[in-house]
């Protein structure tokens, strides 16, 4: 609201759609599921930490999923870890959006032939927003991940289904 | 101490039970042994004064189609010498005894071992599976191994 | 709340009831992870507690177990197994290839120039730094001190930097090759490191002043999860852990590969300034103290660098002769050891990794019996593990 600020004399209206102001509202305040799986976690943690600061687009981590509105899903997720990744989901409250970040969590990445243990894409489990590839990902391509998903959340509406 | 010095004190010691010994030209000298010893073997090994092997550095256990290994790689760090202590028993009863007790670090190698290859440690206090999940059908190492289709309705091939 | 031995505290009655007067305890277990934020990683413990007092942990493991072994086995040859060996221990992938490409070697019989030697001591240097600063940085947060993570991904950043600039990647860099190395230096990399170098002594100081003698830091860390030597040893814990115990034990002196004889350089052990020998304060230290003594050889290392070509003794075709072999380095959690079986193939039979995080994480129940709940946390921080070679 910065641009906003004190350019009114007296208390005010602004007129925009309930969709926009939700929207606006949903995509500035992206919270982070804090939790990593494997090598892309490390990626994941250098793009919160100093350098790449992912919290000045508003995701924080937080460590809990009752709190949180995007999982990043960062690695390979394993058949014994997939139940889990389904709960942790389950346990997200509405609305709620998924980023896939990297090869394992895509399509099961350099496992995806011999791996007897690793679950070949982490679609199979739970419905994902964005995929950002990359073996591990840069800061960088995770960072373009959440500006997508920010696209896609702009675009919603209450009136229409929300788009899977 | 040499290997060929280790190999005439396990000789001296226990008699015939080393079945084969690789001593020279190879990168790791290794002394194979009966499988019921290696309990014997490797408290001795570890308490003798010749020899003070206290450190299990790596416990593996390999498929050699027909037959399963253990592979104990050895090693002194008061007199700093090393020896690879080697076991095999049939794929259908592949019983070994635990090494748990002469080195606590031989109960999560016992155990991936295990997990990995089916092979029964007796007298492994706790022996389960440690990396694949606890209903997990089959050990994954094994050469004759088959991914399977599904498990708890995930499907597992690409 | 620490400054006591917590074993002290047991009572004698096993918990079960407290002085006779009626107030009866139960055990209780808790679950931790596999989601949360301090396990490092998918790591899942069930812990037995008695009111605050742990009386079991019982880790369980392979929520990200990823069949490196068998991969292996299915690669078409040696080399293809160095992707998958970055992909082990992902916060020092360096010194894994390290690791690795020194046992294919030895298994190999190939002799390799002066200056691959060297480099690939560089490298292993840096990535040590680097993952002994997420080490401390995440420990720092579990400890609730948040500004030290900062400080320490700043100077991260830098080595990736220098990574980027020699093979282009920042994490898993496939760079090192049996008998070689992908790519040479590129220019300006000696110049850029020795600069590091110096900018980096600055932030150590930082990291002593923001962290290590914090009173706060000091008070939760030093007496906690005390780790005495001798089961250090039939533990065979390695690294930091091991160090931490007082034991004076370095793979680079005292079983030295590549050419690690030829620096001066000391090793770290804990000395118990604060707390006692083998707690989880003194464990912390040596890896502090072990970044200084990285930059020293990395020093070294930029100023004596031989020229050459680095791709020399690649050889075309690896076949090796039929053998095994159990080949260890020092990694910055520890001992990093490959147990390869080769037979006339060119794929190997059967590759063993032995991780340092998972016979380092088996001491676990052993040094946190009778600790606090609060302090499982600074005792999985101290024990530094990386799940992703933990269950391979």
């Amino acid at each position: 609201m910065g641009l906003l600020d004190q350019k009114f004399d007296s208390s005010n209206i602004v007129v925009t759609t309930l969709d926009n102001l939700l929207n606006w509202a949903r995509l500035s305040s992206l919270w982070q599921m804090q939790f990593g799986l494997a090598c892309c976690a490390i990626e994941m943690m250098a793009a919160s930490a100093s350098h790449f600061d992912m919290m000045r687009f508003g995701i924080i981590p937080r460590a809990t999923p009752r709190q949180t509105d995007v999982m990043i899903v960062s690695g390979t997720v394993t058949l014994k870890m997939a139940t889990r990744i389904k709960r942790l989901y389950d346990q997200m409250s509405e609305p709620r959006y998924v980023i896939s970040m990297g090869s394992c969590a895509n399509c099961g990445g350099p496992y995806w032939e011999h791996g007897y243990h690793v679950l070949k894409g982490v679609d199979r489990v739970i419905p994902v927003d964005v995929y950002v590839p990359g073996c591990p990902p840069r800061p960088e391509a995770l960072i373009e991940g959440i500006l997508k998903l920010q696209e896609k959340i702009r675009a919603e509406s209450l009136a229409k289904k929300k788009v899977v | 101490m040499t290997p060929q010095e280790i190999h005439d004190i396990i000789k001296s010691q226990f008699g015939e039970i080393i079945l084969e010994a690789k001593l020279e030209n190879v990168p790791d000298p290794s002394i194979k042994i009966q499988p019921e010893k290696i309990k014997e073997v490797s408290l001795f090994l570890r308490d003798d004064e010749r020899t003070q092997f206290d450190v299990l550095m790596c416990l593996s256990g390999v498929d050699y189609k027909g037959k399963l290994g253990v592979t104990y790689n050895l090693f002194s760090m008061t007199l700093k010498h090393k020896i690879t202590v080697k076991v095999e028993a049939p794929t259908e009863t592949p019983n070994i005894p635990s090494v748990e007790s002469v080195w606590k670090t031989a109960n999560w190698h016992e155990r991936e071992a295990f997990d990995m290859y089916g092979i029964h440690f007796e007298g492994h206090p706790d022996l389960r599976r440690i990396l694949m999940p606890y209903d997990w059908e089959g050990y994954p190492l094994r050469k004759d191994y088959e991914t399977p289709e599904f498990y708890n309705g995930m499907r597992v091939p690409y | 709340m620490n400054e006591t031995v917590h074993q002290e505290k047991i009572s004698p009655t096993n918990g079960r009831s407290s002085t006779g007067k009626g107030l009866r305890t139960e055990e209780m277990v808790i679950n931790m992870g596999p989601q949360h934020p301090s396990t490092h990683g998918v790591l899942r413990l069930e812990i037995v507690v008695d009111g605050e007092i742990i009386r079991e942990v019982i880790p369980h493991l392979g929520y990200l177990h990823r069949c490196f072994e068998k991969h292996c086995e299915y690669m078409i040859n040696y080399q293809q197994v160095v992707p998958y060996v970055d992909r082990l221990d992902y916060v020092a992938s360096m010194n894994n290839e390290h690791a690795f490409v020194v046992a294919a070697e030895r298994l190999l019989n190939i002799e390799i120039p002066e200056r691959v030697h060297y480099i690939r001591i560089i490298m292993a240097e840096l990535q040590r730094i680097a993952s002994h600063l997420i080490a401390i940085g995440t420990f720092g947060i579990d400890m609730g001190a948040f500004t030290p993570f900062l400080h320490a991904f700043r100077d991260r950043e830098k080595i990736l930097d220098l990574f980027e600039m020699t093979c282009g990647a920042r994490l898993l860099y496939n760079y090192m090759m049996i008998g070689g190395l992908s790519h040479d230096l590129p220019p300006q990399f000696i110049e850029k490191t020795k600069q590091f170098c110096v900018e980096f002594k600055q932030t150590l100081k930082e990291i002593d002043d923001l962290l290590n003698y914090n009173e706060i830091f000091i008070k939760r860390t030093a007496n906690v999860g005390i780790l005495p030597k001798d089961v250090a040893v039939n533990y065979a814990c390695s690294g930091p852990m091991l160090r931490g115990s007082g034991v004076d034990w370095d793979l680079r002196r005292d079983d030295p590969y590549t050419l690690y004889d030829r620096f001066e350089w000391d090793v770290c052990i804990g000395k118990g300034e604060n707390g006692t020998v083998g707690d989880v304060w003194n464990r912390h230290m040596v890896r502090q103290r072990e970044m200084e003594q990285s930059v020293k050889i990395i020093e070294q290392a930029i100023v004596n660098i031989p020229e050459g070509d680095v791709k020399k003794a690649v050889p075309k075709r690896i076949r090796p002769v039929p053998g095994e072999i159990y080949s260890r380095t020092e990694s910055p959690r520890g001992e990093l050891g490959f147990y390869i079986v080769a037979t006339d193939s060119l794929t190997p039979y059967r590759v063993k990794g032995r991780s340092p995080g998972f016979v380092n994480l088996s001491v676990i129940n052993e040094i946190s019996r009778g600790a606090m709940i609060a302090d499982l946390v600074a005792i999985i921080g101290s024990t530094d593990i990386v799940l992703g070679e933990v269950d391979r």
